[in-house]
């Protein structure tokens, strides 16, 4: 224990925003064609050595990469913040049903109601990721036990498949879409320009700082409802707060990248145990941060690698994290703790 | 000699409480005949018919219902026999079947784990079956018997896993349930990558598949599937007999004589094979397996999904799906798997609704 405290927890986010930075550095480097890490490196400072070199830096890996950061601290957030809300180890806003809500919402705004631009589709992912989590909460809570992980699991998984038959319907009755849709779905950071960064980072931030202003709430709400009320906690606004977060961040994500699950799953349980080794115990000032930080590596690291294993083609990154995922919550339904599993 | 009773059974008091059946006492055959599920059969069987002659009635050349009919009985000019016999039968006799199929399977699974939640669909044996045939479809041992065996040996990996995965100290039904979902979401990536993988036409060949799809089917598909049920399907039922007594619990049915475990293993290996054979043949088609059963059971008023009933909604709710994916929007061919997962799905969120009320599912 001594020597795990030595390891601050400033250090910690150090050190993982050390590694996020290599992999970041890798991202734009590797691909189809690499280019030396000398070469990046000069480019990224002004100096490039070839316009060829400094195309390909800017407008393809630097952009894709940002997206991966975005991305990944959106949807780690997103997956900590429902975890501590709902005291649910499985929560996620794949497996909760949020991010299907979101992907639904923008294929029918698209398909039926002819929409065309993003900043259209954020919205409507908003609307439908919030009214995917809503409708996820109200029927987990149904029936004599009250609100169970397993039940809230179960609702989420079923609430996904209605709409993601919901979605296949459509997108099958316009032929053309099918192809965009299909890259879409399966989460992939590629072809994406620095404008779509741009635009989904404000809602983003947002997202974060309303997430980061429920951390010490979300503290004593781990105490049980009770106790968090008589420490003076309005549970109400805390969690409308929360969900506010968890929309914001969920449905701007998935607007470009597509329903990537598991990423909130796994993500929140690792930066647990990290907090754990330090010493920080389950903080989640220290938390939600940590998660933030450790998402965009596993994005990051997955999409290099779906990159890098079946050259030609790509594996989408969600592709490969739902393949690391499985495992995991095969894993977590094993575990005892969940007492109703 | 038939004679009325009015007594009540153990598995029959949850749902029906006291009602008028009749118990068959003629050797060999004997058993309880309820009219009800009787009736209920026998509508269906109707409804069936008809639903396959229709479908086989519709085409680009439209062939009347009677002589769909008068064509299935070998009747008819030589131009109606062909396009019955040899292009539409095929495609009608694959949906009758894999619903057949997924739906006794679906029973099965759901009266042994006595959770309707459990069945086939859900705990990812569908999903392995599938991975493995489009492994099969794209490294390119397509067609034949090749496919059947890979879905067969994709089922039954996933069954075994998942059975090994949720042991802990005895399996409870939820935790089978989670464990398979979070296999079929392993199975659906790996489904993902090899279509990624995949050359353009082997893809777009294994995404048709992939929804659950009658289109464009041979006796290629309805061979070996036929055969499958012709098999399965009867062991399923003479095996569901000795069911009976596993549900008063394995100890008292192991003092009643049965082989507890080999029993169920049996059973375990006739509903993987069913579920196989069918995907082999249809692709995954949603939901089938976990509503027809739980339809059946409702219509007929019984406490456990009935067998016979569970396969003629089963065949009903595809046929009728893929009538309904050929129809509703004119000139396109939707796959029948998105009629099934869109009417499916409904099912699915009631059903879990209905297992938190009653407090039963784990």
């Amino acid at each position: 224990m001594t020597r795990a405290q030595g390891l601050r927890p400033a250090f910690l986010l150090v050190l993982l925003g050390a590694v996020l930075l290599v992999l970041c550095l890798l991202s734009i480097a590797l691909g189809a064609r690499g280019i030396p890490l000398d070469q990046v490196l000069r480019a990224l400072a002004g100096h490039p050595d070839s316009r060829l070199v400094d195309n390909v830096v800017w407008t393809v890996r630097v952009p894709r990469t940002a997206l991966g950061v975005t991305a990944g601290a959106a949807l780690g957030l997103a997956g900590a913040l429902m975890q501590a809300l709902t005291r649910n180890p499985l929560a996620d806003p794949g497996v909760l049903g949020v991010s299907a809500g979101a992907a639904f919402a923008i294929v029918f705004s698209v398909a039926v109601l002819g929409l065309g631009s993003l900043l259209g589709y954020i919205w409507f992912a908003f609307a439908g990721a919030f009214a995917a989590g809503v409708l996820v909460f109200l029927l987990g809570r149904m029936g004599r036990s009250g609100l169970t992980p397993v039940k809230l699991a179960l609702a989420g998984i079923a609430m996904t498949s209605l709409l993601t038959s919901l979605t296949s319907a459509i997108v099958l009755t316009a032929p053309d879409a099918l192809n965009r849709y299909r890259f879409w779905s399966a989460g992939s950071l590629a072809d994406q320009g620095s404008e779509t960064v741009l635009r989904v980072l404000p809602f983003v931030v947002a997202g974060a700082l309303l997430a980061m202003a429920c951390a010490p709430a979300l503290n004593s709400l781990a105490l049980g409802d009770d106790v968090a009320a008589s420490l003076g906690r309005r549970l109400g606004l805390v969690r409308l707060q929360g969900v506010a977060a968890v929309t914001l961040l969920t449905g701007a994500t998935v607007s470009v990248i597509g329903p990537v699950v598991f990423l909130g799953l796994v993500i929140p349980h690792a930066a647990r145990a990290l907090a754990q080794r330090a010493g920080i115990g389950p903080d989640h000032r220290w938390l939600l941060p940590l998660s933030a930080v450790l998402a965009p590596c596993l994005l990051l690291a997955a999409d290099i690698a779906g990159r890098m294993v079946a050259r030609p083609v790509e594996i989408q990154a969600g592709v490969l994290i739902a393949f690391l995922g499985g495992p995991f919550f095969i894993a977590m339904v094993r575990r005892r703790k969940l007492a109703e599993v | 000699m038939v004679r009325t009773s009015g007594e009540t059974r153990a598995g029959d008091t949850a749902a029906v409480p006291a009602r008028r059946h009749f118990r068959l006492a003629v050797p060999p055959v004997s058993g309880v005949l309820r009219p009800r599920l009787v009736a209920v059969c026998a509508a269906l069987l109707a409804a069936t018919f008809l639903v396959f002659c229709w479908g086989v009635s519709m085409g680009d050349v439209p062939i009347g219902l009677t002589a769909v009919m008068k064509a299935l009985a070998g009747q008819g000019d030589p131009g109606t026999l062909l396009v019955v016999r040899e292009l539409r039968l095929p495609r009608a006799l694959v949906g009758l079947l894999a619903g057949v199929a997924f739906a006794v399977s679906g029973a099965l699974f759901q009266t042994m784990t006595r959770n309707p939640l459990a069945s086939p669909d859900m705990i990812g044996l569908t999903e392995g079956a599938g991975t493995a045939v489009v492994a099969g479809i794209v490294l390119g041992w397509d067609a034949g018997i090749g496919v059947q065996a890979l879905g067969l040996t994709g089922a039954l990996a996933t069954a075994l896993l998942v059975y090994l995965l949720a042991w802990r100290r005895g399996t409870t039904g939820y935790r089978i349930i989670l464990v398979g979902i979070g296999l079929s979401w392993i199975c659906t990536s790996a489904t993902d990558f090899l279509v990624a993988r995949g050359g353009r036409f082997q893809a777009q060949a294994a995404l048709g598949w992939l929804v659950g799809n009658l289109n464009g089917r041979s006796f290629e598909d309805a061979i070996p599937l036929a055969v499958a049920v012709a098999v399965l399907v009867p062991a399923t039922l003479v095996l569901g007999r000795l069911l009976r007594t596993l549900q008063l619990g394995d100890d008292v049915a192991a003092a009643l004589g049965t082989r507890v475990q080999a029993v169920r293993l049996g059973l375990m290996l006739t509903g993987v094979g069913l579920v196989a054979f069918a995907t082999a043949a249809a692709g995954p088609i949603a939901f089938v397996a976990l509503a027809a059963p739980q339809i059946a059971q409702r219509l007929a008023g019984a406490a456990h999904p009935p067998p016979v009933a569970s396969a003629l909604t089963g065949a009903l709710v595809v046929l009728g799906g893929d009538l309904a994916a050929r129809t509703i929007i004119p000139g396109t061919e939707l796959p029948v798997g998105v009629v099934t997962g869109v009417l499916g799905a409904p099912v699915l969120l009631w059903l879990l609704i209905r297992v938190n009320r009653a407090g039963s599912g784990g």
